[in-house]
């Protein structure tokens, strides 16, 4: 009983590696065939934000911290390489260094100081840090973030494969890679007897009071940890689209919670599912509002149809009302739905 | 001189339009314990509508403004008193579920706007005495700010008045308080929560209004951008408390103000003042968690 549950993400990492070498079509899904470059960046866009997804879920779902920062420390991971590889010029390696020691002080005092205060508060001054960074990256001191426009990366010290359109499917294993890497750290520390901790703290976290621990440095702990792994989700980002300075935005922080959601808190698969999902649907949805069909309907209709984040804030609202487990509790919801009827039939 | 009375009286302009946000999600937090993510989408929508109605209606300027307001109000109240008849009511006693829906609500509500009006700004209808200056102290001030701060301290006197002297008020404030015990005594607090919806998006919608006439624009992102501040003036000033969100909206707007001015000058840097805000929120929540004012609807 040990093995067998890796045999299913196992599997799908098989399946999910050779994506590239596939030329299968999936019309109305992708946009195109699986090895070609717009579909694979799609993808690898879908498999990034599943990896950060899980990492903002170690927060939220599995310590019951409600963060409204999270997009802070995905976006260190997009602006601090990029001004280091481009202002600075420094090299890959250099750069990589920096960014490790970057994400792991700045959550660290950040952290240290927003977890002295618990629930709504927690949120308030997450946010407040978060729209801080924001501000930064916006009004571009000494013209480093490069304000609205970005930063255009500069690519020379980035080795060839990453480069390029051609050599979309090396970024692609790069964000599968990542997903890999948060999806085993993700496990190693929930199964840990820190995320024994953490898992009480969501549950109750005076009783962990009572009981004689200390939750203020778990909750760092966990803090510190979804923060890193979502900067390397930020770097990955960096690879794929490059900087805009949307991704320090509160909406960006939402969106990362409506995600989890989605897919189920509290869950590992249920993170990952609902970052991919939350990402395709987003992509395909954008496509659709350009549609013909909807174009020629009646503004009533029109308008909210062609708004991507108005159909899925919506889906969101329904996901909290009728599934409140998220995709994740479906299966269950199903089987228990199944046993129930085939137990009334028998009644009856 | 001239230059302090100058970012004063305009950062208590700015303090009052927090202060009119602030004031009724403090309200809904204090009595309901949902933090209304959804209360940017009742300022952008207020805005909006006021806006709408200045293009339909052809009077003065000034009589097209206040038709404007009347009709903002009513549509604030309105979608304040749906948003939690439809959406809030149904998940009592689950209030991760509550906050998680007005995240839901914020977004799909802000395409929605994006999507109605377009993501440019709409030139708003500013009367011309607003935009003339009056003297004081050597320094020129526009006459908005003035009609924002008398606007906010009308709204702030009626409100301690309404929450002090009538039924309505009195469940509020007992409500605040502890709510199981208005339940117990056979007070139906619900009405209350719809009735505190309503007014908070009500004032939220005049915020709106205000801030066109403080801009002399209306944009897709005014709502989320002034929530963030009212936000911290909430946790500031103390969940539930509209004294203690007063005296926060004024700390809030005069450090903004300053921090712009005289810190942008120093470290060549126009981030300063939004950045002094979040800083002034963070040590306030490490000295005094709570907030500045204990939870009670005074």
């Amino acid at each position: 009983m040990r093995v067998k549950p890796l045999v299913v993400p196992v599997a799908l990492l098989a399946i999910l590696a050779v994506v590239p070498f596939l030329s299968l079509d999936l019309p109305r899904v992708l946009p195109g065939p699986l090895d070609s470059p717009g579909t694979l960046q799609l993808l690898a866009l879908c498999l990034t934000f599943a990896g950060v997804a899980l990492s903002y879920d170690l927060l939220f779902g599995f310590t019951g911290l409600l963060s409204f920062g999270h997009a802070l420390y995905f976006a260190l991971g997009v602006y601090v390489p990029a001004i280091a590889l481009t202002k600075w010029e420094w090299s890959l390696p250099a750069t990589l260094a920096f960014l490790a020691a970057i994400a792991l002080v700045v959550p660290l005092a950040l952290g240290a100081v927003s977890l002295r205060v618990g629930g709504i508060a927690f949120a308030m001054v997450t946010l407040a840090f978060a729209q801080a960074g924001n501000v930064i990256v916006q009004t571009n001191p000494r013209g480093l973030t490069g304000g609205e426009e970005g930063i255009s990366l500069n690519v020379e010290p980035l080795p060839d494969f990453l480069v390029g359109v051609l050599n979309t499917k090396y970024l692609y294993w790069v964000a599968l890679g990542y997903v890999v890497v948060v999806f085993v750290a993700s496990r190693a520390a929930i199964g840990s007897s820190v995320g024994h901790v953490w898992a009480a703290i969501r549950d109750n976290e005076k009783r962990v009071e009572v009981i004689g621990l200390r939750p203020y440095p778990y909750k760092l702990v966990s803090f510190v940890l979804a923060s890193f792994l979502a900067a390397w989700g930020g770097f990955v980002w960096l690879l794929l689209i490059g900087v805009t300075p949307e991704v320090t935005t509160a909406t960006f922080t939402l969106t990362l919670l409506v995600m989890v959601v989605l897919g189920g808190a509290g869950t590992r698969f249920g993170a990952l599912v609902g970052g991919f999902l939350y990402t395709l649907l987003d992509y395909r949805l954008r496509s659709l509002s350009g549609d013909e069909r909807i174009q020629d309907l009646p503004d009533v209709l029109r308008i909210p149809l062609s708004e991507p984040l108005f159909l899925l804030g919506s889906l969101f609202i329904a996901v909290v009302f009728f599934v409140p487990g998220g995709l994740a509790s479906l299966p269950t919801r199903l089987r228990l739905l199944y046993y129930r009827r085939t137990a009334d039939e028998e009644a009856s | 001189v001239s230059t302090f009375v100058l970012l004063t009286i305009t950062g208590l302009g700015l303090g009052a339009m927090y202060f009119l946000i602030a004031s009724g999600l403090s309200l809904i937090y204090g009595l309901m314990g949902v933090l209304n993510f959804a209360h940017g989408a009742f300022i952008t929508f207020g805005a909006y509508a006021a806006w709408w109605v200045t293009t339909q209606v052809s009077s003065s300027v000034e009589g097209e403004l206040l038709v404007a307001t009347a009709f903002a109000l009513a549509v604030g109240a309105a979608l304040g008193a749906v948003v939690e008849l439809v959406f809030i009511r149904p998940l009592y006693r689950r209030p991760v579920e509550q906050v998680l829906v007005t995240v839901g609500l914020a977004l799909a509500l802000g395409a929605l706007v994006f999507g109605i009006w377009g993501a440019d700004p709409k030139l708003f209808p500013v009367p011309g005495w607003m935009v003339e200056t009056t003297t004081i102290a050597g320094a020129n001030i526009p006459n908005d700010r003035f009609v924002e701060i008398g606007v906010a301290t009308v709204v702030l006197i009626g409100l301690v008045a309404f929450l002090r002297y009538t039924r309505v008020g009195l469940i509020i404030r007992a409500g605040v308080e502890n709510r199981g015990m208005v339940q117990a005594l056979g007070v139906d607090v619900r009405r209350a929560f719809t009735f505190v919806f309503a007014l908070g998006g009500a004032l939220a919608a005049l915020a709106g209004v205000l801030s066109g006439v403080y801009y002399g624009t209306v944009d897709p992102s005014r709502g989320t951008s002034l929530l963030i501040f009212a936000f911290i003036v909430v946790v500031i000033g103390g969940f539930g408390s509209i004294g203690g969100s007063a005296i926060a909206a004024v700390a809030v707007g005069l450090v903004q103000q300053y921090a712009n001015y005289y810190a942008a000058d120093w470290l060549d840097w126009s981030g300063a003042g939004d950045v002094a805000v979040m800083l002034l929120l963070a040590a306030v929540l490490l000295v005094r968690p709570h907030g500045l004012a204990p939870k009670v609807a005074h």
